[in-house]
């Protein structure tokens, strides 16, 4: 709190982005020590969470006052004009010291109360059991077992705790294998295919410099490859472009020779690394931000930008695996250079195109669980996204890449996955704004350190209770019957702009009617409506009495989804209505005229959607 | 001439016919004077297709040995080929089809000799008058009059035989004002709304050429549209420069000095020659990403939907939020200007967005107005010979009418499927509507006798509930697209309709219909109930009073 300087600023503007004649909403700007609030005129409420900050920038002095543009994690930008510069100043200032957090205990999570108890708070870390999960997934079993290797964390710091290696893996031989590889990382279960009997693995590089070998490294490989009766050959799936792995080896790594490993094929995928990524959206950005943009820059700033390319990259390699485990039933071993981040990419998305459940919103968060605690610790989620003030070096959207790989395939997939966009955008949110303790920390060790599961709270069991907003109601458990795989079409022109998180507050971009709310909230309806028949079918039988036999009769049809019978006209009265959409709530970012190239008035439509309750993102969930 | 003439080889056996995401099937061939007809053989799923032969853009022929390949490429995009056993048989079908395909004869098209399978209900013919146009407008306003003068199509050929004028303007002036403008394209009617009495007209460009030439009719004619002491905006849909231009070939616009009270904007929308392109952009799967965005760049097709819809927006906030009438033109008046003036349509008038509404749009603006559809639609993405007055200004439209559906999912009646069925009966139909360049060949061609309207076979209601849009519910209000390049999508439903497996989306797209569907169901239901409990307490109520 020391650090706000100012905490109520009057007659702030806030300039609408894409506007060119400088449009704006005047009110007043708030300062506390976790959010930004601006309450405009018509009392319009814009938070903005100090963790989501990723940038403040104090611009020239204009006539109409010192403009200060904030940019978020989330990709929202915001515009504000101060009148005076000292009061500007201030705000800067304080921005600065607010969205800059050296230590954990400062961080939103260790303050957050959202009024549960402790054992509610316990029961939210419990939500979901991890070794429920592997025991899903077919392990142990005769060939893979639970290694108490890593216990103290003396041979991988980054690893977790309980990891599932092959049986033939002795400890020497896992302890050999951990020297040659990059960090200690060495290959580890990522996700079984019970029944296929093949295995994703990962690790990090080898180092094998130009000639260096490792036995122990060698017989583990063998040791993955002879855990799978169906394939005695395996795959070892470097992610890194070749020049760069090369490049590696002069530095005592590199990747693996496939004269010293017997019965493996070694292939190359080419993803670039977290810095070619980090510039890569950076230059997306800027693109998208630009005003009055004509279609051939934004193409061009797409395809210059390489974006889209590294998606489909990223895709691209996940198929390559799905191929290897589902067509040929051979194992993989994925890597890259520390193993953290392309390869936690790739594995994953490898496992949700091979297992229906990682498509359901409980799924999911095991998924993302598991993937957390065991290996993706080092997903490096923490440093990517940057929470701490570090070394900017180390941000990449590696994690925002792999939301953007899931949401093509749902965009591909309509039917295939029980969550929705709102879903992905929300976890998005959450990963950056270090409300909730499950993405702090770099692995389960330091986790542990920081005593999460007792200072913070777990982000899962408020998503399902939201559950509603996250289904997606065309979703089909049905879906693709044969090894409940799928298999997207990587060609380039199924890849498109995800207008809805790069401008998630940009509502005048956005559809100004959404299909999806309409069905999702049709969907609900028609749950509520089922009821209501069997009330009123209750209601008339109870009138009738027992002795009539025709109500029922009526009452045991099944509601669903045989046609009903109608013998009544239609309406007579007219439906209750449902929640009204609130206007103001739709166009809470107050930056709503589209395109200034033809009109200044394209707020004008204004119409609440029929009979649809607002469910859009963005709104009002700082404050939940 | 006898089709019979040109099929030296009328059927052919055993020929596989290959198409994109599906298995090859081995069938016979046949020719017709119209139809290319592919059956396949098999008792259990006899598939059958049949292809106009006017919707082939364009063939090609390969050889390996005896076994002959056609590769057919249709107007609607679609591509497909047949490997046909023996070369004289290969050689003489590719002739065939080729002579079929480019038939010189308007009347020895299909429509002529279409004979409808359907009961007519009513005649499409006389669905869409411009009478009936004129009585809805008469009942708002009274400052308008349909005039006959161009009876004979004698003083505008590409005009309508009736088009509504001030009605302060009389015919002799008319005449005058038709010699002021290229083509005779005399300012129109094209759109009252009503909410202000704000008016759209159209026309062609004045024929001013380097003298400065003026015609104090037509100044007189545009200025009866204005309410005193108002401005009006005129929308030249050319870049300054180009009108400029214009002027040494004796076009030209309409000076300040003399049109003191109108204030003319350029948003210019260039002549569109980019579907080939954009076309074979989406036909090559093999581009890595970065080749398939700068070939979709390269294209301009998503620029020409920006620029079209930016006019278009223009125009309808000029009319309503401006509150001035708007006169559109650009060179000729047959293109770009229609695309802006039903463009600005759709968004201000919800009638527009109604099925029936959207029918009469295309009457109104595109037929009758003289949008030269046979010039325009002759060939579409494939063909090597591309004559200068080809363009596809219809489908552009057609996109922008699909990128404001986008956006506003639930304010249009009909769905997606009707703009595509619009695009293929443009480009190849057995139906007459879409054929001649304007009302007065259509009248030569004697359409309305001896072919049958589309409109006849559309507003059936079996092939109606096909295009209805399940989401619809009528809002009366302005729908203001957004047109920043992030909002604007390349139409997948036209341009990647042959290149993708569409299954699982047309799955989820059943699946919403379905929930939709329920949801009727249920609400029928659950009022039934409510209004039979509803009588038996009335009727325990009226027990008990008695």
């Amino acid at each position: 709190l020391e650090f706000i300087l100012t905490t109520r600023q009057e007659q702030v503007k806030l300039l609408d982005r894409f506007s060119t004649s400088n449009k704006s909403l005047t009110g007043t700007l708030y300062l506390t020590a976790t959010h930004l609030l601006f309450i405009d005129s018509s009392q319009r409420e814009t938070w903005i969470l100090h963790h989501h900050i990723a940038a403040v920038e104090k611009l020239p002095l204009t006539t109409s006052g010192c403009p200060l543009v904030i940019q978020c994690k989330n990709f929202r930008i915001v515009h504000f004009v101060v009148p005076r510069e000292r009061d500007c100043h201030d705000i800067y200032n304080s921005l600065l010291q607010l969205s800059r957090t050296a230590k954990y205990e400062e961080l939103y999570a260790f303050s957050y109360n959202p009024k549960q108890n402790e054992s509610e708070q316990v029961k939210g870390w419990q939500l979901i059991d991890l070794a429920e999960e592997y025991k899903r997934m077919g392990v142990p079993n005769s060939n893979w077992q639970l290694s108490d290797a890593n216990r103290d964390y003396k041979i991988c710091e980054t690893y977790p705790k309980e990891l599932y290696v092959p049986r033939t893996a002795s400890k020497p031989i896992i302890v050999g294998s951990s020297k040659f590889r990059s960090k200690g990382r060495f290959p580890v279960l990522s996700y079984y295919h019970k029944n296929k009997e093949a295995a994703i693995c990962r690790c990090s590089q080898p180092l094998s410099g130009f000639s260096a070998r490792c036995l122990e490294d060698e017989h583990m490989l063998q040791a993955i490859s002879k855990a799978n009766p169906s394939n005695r050959y395996m795959y070892v799936m470097d992610t890194r472009p070749k020049l760069n792995a090369m490049a590696n080896r002069a530095a005592g790594k590199g990747y693996e020779n496939e004269d010293n490993y017997s019965n493996i094929r070694f292939q190359f995928v080419g993803i670039e690394n977290i810095h070619v990524m980090r510039s890569s959206l950076q230059k997306l950005l800027e693109v998208s931000g630009t005003k009055g943009l004509s279609v051939n820059d934004f193409l061009s700033g797409l395809e210059n930008s390489g974006w889209l390319r590294h998606i489909k990259a990223v895709l691209d390699a996940a198929v390559f695996l799905v191929k290897a485990i589902a067509v040929e039933s051979a194992s993989v071993l994925v890597h890259c250079s520390d193993g953290w981040d392309r390869t936690s990419q790739v594995c994953s998305l490898g496992a949700l195109l091979l297992d229906s459940y990682y498509r359901t919103i409980r799924g999911f968060m095991t998924f993302l669980i598991s993937n957390l605690n065991w290996f993706q610790s080092v997903h490096g989620i923490f440093f990517r996204c940057c929470q701490l003030d570090g070394d900017p070096k180390e941000i990449s959207p590696v994690f925002t890449q792999f939301l953007e790989s899931v949401w093509n395939l749902t965009e591909q997939f309509p039917q295939a996955f029980e969550y929705n966009e709102a879903f992905l955008l929300q976890i998005h949110e959450h990963v950056h704004s270090c409300q909730f303790g499950n993405f702090l920390g770099n692995c389960q060790k330091e986790r542990e350190e920081l005593k999460l599961k007792e200072k913070t709270y777990s982000l899962w069991p408020f998503l399902l209770d939201e559950q509603k907003r996250y289904q997606n109601p065309l979703y089909n458990p049905d879906f693709s019957p044969e090894l409940t795989l799928l298999e997207p079409n990587t060609v380039s022109f199924n890849f498109k702009f995800w207008r809805n998180m790069y401008h998630q507050f940009d509502r005048s971009m956005h559809p100004r009617q959404s299909v999806f709310n309409l069905i999702m909230n049709m969907s609900e309806q028609n749950k509520q409506l089922e009821q209501d028949i069997k009330e009123l079918e209750a209601k008339i039988k109870q009138r009738n009495g027992q002795s009539d036999a025709f109500s029922v009769k009526e009452h045991q049809q099944p509601a669903h989804p045989a046609p009903l019978a109608l013998k009544t006209p239609p309406c007579f009265k007219k439906e209750q209505p449902l929640i009204p959409v609130n206007d103001a709530v739709r166009t809470i970012e107050g930056s709503n005229a589209a395109d200034n190239r033809y009109s200044e008035f394209v707020s004008e439509f204004s119409k609440a959607e029929p009979a649809v309750v607002s469910l859009e993102y963005g709104v009002a969930r700082m404050t939940c | 001439m006898e089709f019979a003439e040109l099929i030296k080889t009328p059927r052919a056996d055993n020929v596989v016919l290959h198409r994109p995401f599906y298995l090859a099937v081995e069938g016979t061939l046949c020719l017709t004077g119209h139809h290319l007809i592919f059956s396949s053989r098999r008792q259990d799923n006899a598939e059958e297709l049949w292809l106009l032969h006017s919707n082939i853009d364009s063939i090609e022929k390969r050889f390996v040995g005896s076994l002959g390949t056609i590769i057919i490429k249709c107007k609607d995009l679609r591509i497909i080929q047949l490997d046909i056993p023996g070369m004289e048989e290969c050689l003489n079908i590719a002739s065939s089809i080729e002579a079929l395909s480019t038939l010189d004869s308007v009347t020895l098209m299909y429509p002529f000799f279409y004979r409808p399978m359907f009961e007519i209900i009513e005649d499409g013919w006389r669905s869409f008058l411009p009478d009936q146009e004129f009585e809805l407008l008469s009942s708002v306003t009274d400052e308008w009059r349909l005039s006959c003068i161009n009876k004979e199509f004698s003083v505008c050929p590409s005009y309508p035989p009736v088009v509504i004028v001030p009605k302060s303007i009389d015919d002799e002036a008319l005449r005058k004002v038709a010699m002021f403008r290229h083509g005779s394209r005399f300012p129109v009617l094209s759109y009252y709304h009503k909410k202000n009495g704000m008016v759209m007209m159209r026309s062609s460009q004045p024929l001013t050429g380097t003298n400065g030439r003026r015609c104090k009719e037509d100044e007189k004619l545009i200025n009866a549209t204005l309410r005193p002491g108002k401005r009006g905006y005129i929308i030249d849909t050319r870049s300054l420069n180009v009108a400029q231009q214009a002027r040494a070939k004796g076009g030209g616009f309409e000076q300040e000095a003399h049109y003191p009270q109108w204030r003319r904007i350029h948003k210019c929308i260039e002549r569109c020659e980019s579907l080939i392109k954009l076309v074979e952009a989406c036909n090559d799967q093999s581009h890595n990403m970065d080749r398939w965005l700068s070939k979709l760049e390269a294209s301009n097709w998503l620029t020409h939907i920006k620029e079209i819809l930016t006019a278009a927006c223009l125009a309808a906030q000029c009319i309503d939020r401006e509150g001035a009438s708007v006169l559109v033109h650009g060179t000729e008046g047959t293109d770009s200007t229609l695309q802006v003036t039903s463009l600005a349509q759709i968004i201000l008038d919800p009638r527009c967005r109604t099925i029936r509404g959207f029918e009469s749009l295309v009457v109104r603006e595109w037929l009758q107005a003289g949008h030269p559809f046979q010039q325009r639609c002759a060939q579409s993405a494939y063909s090597n010979s591309k004559q200068k007055w080809e363009a596809p200004v219809f489908l552009l439209f057609l996109d922008c009418v699909w990128q404001i559906l986008r956006q506003f999912p639930c304010s249009f009646e009909f769905n997606e499927q009707f703009l595509i069925m619009l695009f293929e009966h443009a480009y190849a139909s057995q139906f007459g509507t879409f054929l001649g360049n304007n009302e007065n060949e259509r009248s030569k061609l004697k359409l309305l006798q001896k072919t049958m309207s589309l409109w006849s076979w559309v507003n059936r209601s079996e092939e109606l509930c096909k295009f209805q849009n399940p989401l619809f519910e009528a809002n009366s209000l302005v729908i203001w697209p957004s047109v920043a390049p992030q909002s604007l999508q390349l139409w997948e439903g036209v341009f990647l309709r042959w290149n993708r497996p569409s299954k699982f989306l047309d799955e989820a797209h059943e699946e919403m219909i379905s929930i939709i569907k329920y949801n009727k169901e249920l609400q029928a239901k659950v009022n039934a109930l409510r209004r039979q409990l509803a009588e038996m307490e009335t009727d325990d109520r009226m027990q008990e009073n008695l």
